[in-house]
């Protein structure tokens, strides 16, 4: 099961754009994808949920983990952190 | 009888008309219960279709009237729809509950609101507006009631109302909106964002009163201050009316160049900084071309409360302003309340005189973990991207200013015995707001880095005003040639140690004391964000070396009246 752990730059956090791209990048893959919050400890919430997402207040700078589990879960985990290495696409 | 609100601005500019109360009626949810989960799951459906169609319309009619950015929060909307987590919400509140969609619908969103208001940034909180607007349309749908059942009056109309929905905002045709002023909301709140896109002129959280007022009343809406004023009288009207089409021409032309920097006419760059008090201050400042921050007021961290702010607490909210910030300079101004403020965990007591007594700097004698814990968490929020100055009010002596400098580096010392990161350097500095420390400049400027001059209380202390006293307010002019004098001596006294002075009162936004500013060498001015546009424009008009005669003419001059009468007739 892959784990990663990402600190968010863009400067809105995971709101607004970022967060819908992330969501909709999410969703487009068959497996499990959790997310947290590791600066305000939040607890793991599905990925795939835009109002969940919103909910953990990822502010810029903020700390998250993604944990990915079953099929495509290697690919979804990459994809995902190839978004947020590209700074949502607004580099 | 005239009466002004004031309130915050949202979206510059000036609406002088007849006032609308837009108060759409909250329909009655009745509760009803022991439904069938699977027919109530249904109706949901059928709702989030119909709601997802409504949304594609309103997006596809306000990327045509409005933009495409503007649009896309309804593309948000639409996401929320086919979210599985609210989805899944619903469906587990109609099996468990067993009542009906309405009410499932409004369960649901409440808890997502909820979730989401109860997070520190305001950029999140405001998010619960989105959630509510959704479970409005959907509820509307389910009762067979038309979600946006209003007609505004034939002619255009200045929008009082609690708080605006993006749908409410963008249903209204913008040929018949004035301005827009609501209750509730701040700076980033749809309502502000749209008006500004749609250049309505805007005022949010204005405490108006809904039972003294009624339709058709005339108002006039400052967006630029944030302020209401019903009833005006004609003369005010008359005002209003020339200021109205001298200012639109105006401000278009000043945002049009408000990035750029203020260089004089013999090129010298002047630095233009805001006043803040917030992380939604530092954004909106930041579009009104402010080049960083030269007042950040800690206090709001401190009032209506029954304790301390924790370290953590304040460090949240300075990192988030220091990251908006990025690279350029954020002055931040320690703690400066005093008696004339309740805050029950310090311990104040009344006071016949709380400008003169025990307030800011003075009550770290007695008080050192107050200051010593405001420096911690100003050192833990800084990244080493940010350009922290620290600067400490109210200063009288070099002793407090010792006594500060030595609690700052032993903040730093624990956090460096604790492996906390530290940024290399910060800058260290004082108010100059006590005449005593504008008098003997020459002196402190040894012990700081940089000044910066409070002219609304160097004012009061210079002039002997109690600036809140109406029967005395109005002697209370920064353009006294005493006080011109002080603020010269003060940045006289820096460069002679080469060290930099900001101006940080009402009177750094002022055109007409800008050649005098400017004159007098002051380095850096710092004002209300509204201001910047306007007094960067003011400056790119004036000559370093002719402000020089100027300031030195000026200071020599009998009486304020005088000052003001000279520098009116140079415009």
């Amino acid at each position: 099961m892959p784990v990663k752990e990402f600190t968010i730059q863009h400067e809105v956090g995971l709101h607004a754009r970022p967060a819908s791209k992330f969501v909709q990048l999410a969703a487009s893959f068959p497996c499990d994808i959790k997310i947290c919050n590791l600066t305000t400890d939040s607890k793991m919430v599905n990925a795939k949920s835009v109002l969940s997402v919103l909910t953990l207040g990822v502010n810029q700078g903020h700390q998250i983990r993604i944990e990915t589990n079953g099929e495509k879960a290697e690919e979804a985990a990459e994809a995902l952190a190839q978004l947020i290495a590209d700074n949502f696409g607004e580099k | 009888m005239s009466k002004v609100y004031q309130g915050i601005s949202a979206s510059t500019g000036l609406a002088i008309g007849p006032v609308w109360l837009y108060r759409p009626a909250t329909i009655q949810i009745v509760r009803k219960n022991n439904c069938d989960p699977s027919i109530e799951w249904q109706r949901c459906q059928s709702a989030l279709a119909k709601a997802n169609e409504q949304l594609e319309q309103l997006h596809q009619r306000t990327s045509e009237t409005i933009g495409a950015a503007e649009a896309e929060i309804f593309e948000a909307h639409q996401m929320i729809l086919s979210d599985p987590d609210f989805l899944e919400t619903i469906q587990t509140n109609l099996n468990t509950q067993t009542y009906n969609a309405e009410i499932a619908i409004q369960d649901s969103v409440n808890t997502y609101a909820n979730m989401l208001l109860a997070l520190d940034s305001t950029y999140f909180q405001e998010r619960a507006q989105d959630v509510l607007d959704i479970g409005h349309r959907l509820i509307h749908i389910l009762m067979g009631v038309p979600t946006d059942s209003f007609e505004l009056p034939e002619k255009p109309v200045i929008i009082l109302a609690e708080d605006l929905s993006p749908s409410d905002t963008v249903q209204f045709p913008r040929n018949k909106i004035l301005g827009i002023c609501t209750q509730k909301g701040g700076p980033t709140s749809h309502t502000a964002i749209l008006s500004r896109s749609l250049g309505v002129p805007a005022a949010v959280s204005v405490p108006f009163d809904w039972e003294t007022i009624q339709n058709g009343q005339m108002a006039i809406l400052d967006g630029a201050v944030g302020s209401l004023l019903l009833n005006p009288s004609p003369d005010q009207q008359k005002t209003a009316n020339q200021r109205q089409t001298a200012q639109q021409t105006e401000w278009e032309h000043l945002l049009k160049h408000a990035a750029e920097p203020a260089n004089t006419s013999d090129g010298k760059t002047i630095e233009v900084v805001a006043n803040i008090g917030s992380a939604d201050d530092a954004r909106h400042a930041l579009t009104l071309g402010a080049e960083g921050v030269g007042l950040l007021r800690t206090e709001f961290l401190y009032l209506n409360r029954e304790s301390m702010p924790t370290e953590a607490e304040q460090t949240q909210v300075y990192r988030e302003i220091f990251e908006i910030m990025g690279n350029r300079p954020v002055v931040v101004r320690t703690l400066d309340i005093g008696g004339d403020k309740a805050v029950p965990y310090i311990g104040f007591e009344e006071e016949a005189n709380p400008f003169l007594g025990w307030r800011a700097i003075r009550m770290a004698d007695n008080q050192p973990d107050l200051l010593r814990i405001q420096f911690r968490a100003l050192l833990r929020a800084a990244s080493a991207e940010t350009d922290l100055r620290i600067m400490i009010p109210m200063i009288s002596n070099a002793d407090e200013i010792k006594m500060a400098r030595n609690l700052l580096n032993q903040a730093k010392q624990e956090l460096q015995n604790e492996k906390i990161d530290t940024p290399e350097t910060v800058q260290f500095g004082i108010m100059v707001e006590i005449p005593a420390a504008a008098i003997q400049a020459r002196e402190l400027a040894d012990l700081v880095d940089f000044f910066s001059i409070g002219t609304n209380d160097l004012t009061q202390y210079a002039l002997a005003v109690d600036r809140t006293n109406e029967r005395v307010a109005h002697l209370a002019s920064p353009f006294h040639p005493a006080v011109l004098r002080l603020i010269r001596m003060t940045i006289e006294g820096a460069h002679v140690k080469g060290k930099w002075v900001g101006l940080c009162g009402e009177m750094a936004g002022d055109p007409l004391a800008a050649p005098v500013l400017l004159g007098l060498g002051l380095d850096e001015f710092s004002m209300a964000a509204s201001s910047i546009p306007g007094l960067k424009e003011t400056i790119r008009q004036l000559d370093s070396q002719q402000c020089k005669d100027v300031a030195n003419t000026v200071c020599e001059l009998l009486t304020a009246q005088d000052v003001k009468a000279y520098l009116q007739k140079l415009l």
